[in-house]
């Protein structure tokens, strides 16, 4: 069970910021992995220049997110029309952040060590920061519920998911909507990496870790991701936990892969579309 | 039936385009003569990537399905090479080991092929999930370190990649072998780009060229028409698939080692540069495109990996937000219409 949330936060966090720019603008972002790793760079910087954990991830977040804005407005916006070109144009960007990084800062820097503190249960000990990161995990999905259900910017961006021309026409001002979207997505990425940042040595490969992750969490969700993100997770982190129990990490991952491939090949729209026409 | 080789479906049709890569052909042929032993092994070290990029332009340009798992089946056909070719003991066995190694490569494809078309996973989807699958082979790969991760005499070694396996090779006369290495393995290279780039355009410019063309441009529209698309997306995705397969053998055959750092990132995203770069559209521009972009990556790798990467992926970015169609074709386009400026000029294009 522990392990389980475990994994799932790790799948929650690692998608969430990649679902919520899919869904909004139909993009993949290759560069998600970047994004991760950039908030994981400024939060252990931020430490490393004496300032409290919590303010330095607070701090990676925000940096993930300005430099989100920033690339949305210079390259993914005008890709709107041509999903598959914003995809190659991303992974350009990849490509170029993480060798760029490797030239600048070297291969690795010094990390943080995860802060202290332990409980058991049973005979087994577990860190409380694991906990914290559960907890990120929830409070990021409560994040995106509130943003996006219980706030004017995201009854328009909802408007703008269902028909961009039509928001556009009442007023919303769409480019707009997409560019904070977008910065929110990054944002989340940040955290991602800011949140587990103290847990893994930073290398700027580092966002390989997480992409296949947040890829087949945002796979198996499907196009709502208000709908299939949480549920995705669930489902994968099941069978993820399930088999890294019995057979290891290795099997864990190729299972994992493995479901995802048949998950699509039973449900073609994804858990969200599933749940869509359940209720109908 | 050879008369395919000229068609709609391909740029080039000319008399003067044959001229052309006659030219080219016998050059390529005689350069061993004058080029130091070196130099020609490095230049069949360039020709054998091409199968990958001719793979995905097939796939990608030609039906629609943007494949990130082209090293995929680069890593399963190699390491299958490898430890095929250890435990076939070498010699003759080798050209085996190639058949057999492409056709698992195949194998694989119609496997993934199977639940991604059959699933009607389309679009940006489609090249996430097989590069998903892509990672997931490489980490596998890179943690096979341990002594009890051997098949047969085969050690998989994890991130040092598998090495000590035999290169292609024949009987020859007077009892000797020949081992495709250097200039044998640049002539060997250069013989199987003429028939495949020769085989696929005649695929092209075939009934199921014409297929699978429509199907790239409205899915819906030939499903209405009455083809099966999916049974066409699937033959395409196999033979793109085996081409990368086949360049992953060669590849292990060259160097005799192949590690897990040719499946995972970034080498994934090479073959995408190489044919966005080139342009998708047509697989004389693909092909003449990823052997200059090799030969430029080369030049610049000795200097330093990061820069030539960086630069790939920037050209990456340029392309699709400057030419999105490829900047082979955009040149050649151009020069084409420089040169020929009659009525009938355009009508190859």
């Amino acid at each position: 069970m522990y392990q389980f949330a475990d994994v799932f936060a790790f799948l929650i966090l690692s998608a969430a910021g990649l679902a919520i720019v899919f869904g909004m603008m139909g993009v993949i972002n290759m560069a998600h992995g970047e994004f991760i790793m950039c908030g994981a760079y400024v939060t252990v910087g931020l430490v490393h220049g004496g300032v409290p954990l919590p303010l330095a991830q607070l701090g990676g977040v925000l940096a993930a997110a300005v430099i989100g804005v920033v690339v949305e407005v210079l390259i993914v916006r005008k890709f709107y029309s041509r999903p598959l070109d914003s995809l190659l144009a991303t992974w350009g960007l990849s490509l170029v952040v993480t060798q760029g990084m490797l030239i600048v800062v070297g291969s690795s820097v010094a990390g943080i060590g995860t802060p202290p503190g332990s409980f058991t249960v049973g005979e087994y000990s577990f860190s409380v920061y694991r906990l914290v990161l559960f907890g990120g995990a929830l409070a990021a999905l409560a994040l995106i519920y509130v943003i996006f259900m219980r706030t004017r910017f995201g009854v328009h961006a909802r408007a703008t998911m269902q028909n961009p021309r039509m928001a556009q026409s009442l007023g919303v001002r769409v480019g707009r909507i997409y560019g904070l979207s977008f910065g929110i997505g990054a944002g989340l990425a940040g955290l991602c990496g800011a949140l587990y940042a103290p847990t893994m040595t930073l290398i700027p490969t580092m966002g390989a870790t997480f992409i296949v992750e947040s890829f087949v969490t945002v796979v198996v969700g499907g196009a709502n991701v208000l709908l299939g993100t949480a549920p995705a997770g669930l489902l994968l982190a099941g069978v993820r936990t399930a088999l890294n129990a019995w057979a290891g990490q290795i099997v864990g991952q190729i299972g994992m892969l493995l479901a995802v491939i048949i998950i699509i090949r039973l449900l073609p729209e994804g858990v969200s579309g599933f749940l869509a026409r359940r209720s109908r | 039936m050879l008369r395919l080789v000229n068609g709609p479906q391909t740029v080039g049709n000319g008399p003067a385009f044959w001229i052309s890569f006659l030219v080219v052909l016998v050059g390529a042929l005689v350069y061993p003569l004058f080029a130091d032993a070196y130099d020609v092994g490095n230049f069949a070290y360039f020709l054998l990537w091409v199968f990958m990029a001719l793979g995905l332009c097939l796939m990608w340009g030609y039906c629609g399905m943007l494949s990130f798992g082209q090293t995929f089946f680069f890593g399963i056909a190699g390491y299958a090479y490898g430890v095929l070719a250890i435990n076939f003991g070498g010699g003759t066995m080798t050209l085996a080991a190639l058949v057999l190694a492409v056709l698992l490569a195949a194998l694989a494809a119609l496997v993934l092929g199977y639940f991604l078309i059959w699933g009607r996973v389309g679009g940006v989807f489609f090249g996430i999930v097989t590069l998903s699958a892509t990672l997931v082979l490489a980490f596998f790969l890179g943690q096979t370190a341990g002594p009890e991760w051997r098949i047969g005499e085969a050690r998989l070694n994890g991130f040092n990649g598998m090495k000590g396996m035999d290169p292609l090779n024949v009987p020859w006369f007077d009892d000797e072998t020949l081992y495709f290495e250097g200039s044998s393995l640049y002539y060997l290279a250069i013989g199987m780009i003429v028939l495949v780039y020769l085989g696929l355009r005649m695929l092209l410019n075939s009934r199921f060229g014409n297929v699978i063309v429509a199907i790239r441009e409205d899915p819906q529209r030939a499903e209405l028409l009455g083809y099966d698309v999916r049974k066409y997306q699937l033959v395409t995705f196999i033979i793109g698939s085996s081409l990368a397969g086949l360049s992953g053998v060669l590849y292990t055959s060259w160097g005799q080692f192949i590690t897990p750092s040719s499946v995972g990132l970034p080498a994934a995203a090479m073959p995408i540069v190489w044919v966005a770069f080139s342009g998708r559209g047509d697989i004389t521009a693909t092909m003449v495109g990823s052997f200059l972009i090799l030969v430029a990556f080369q030049t610049i790798t000795v200097h330093s990996q990061q820069a030539a990467l960086i630069l790939m992926g920037a050209m990456l970015l340029t392309t699709v937000m400057v030419a999105p169609q490829g900047f082979v074709i955009g040149v050649a386009r151009l020069v084409g219409r420089l040169f020929r400026r009659g009525p009938s000029a355009r009508a190859g294009d």
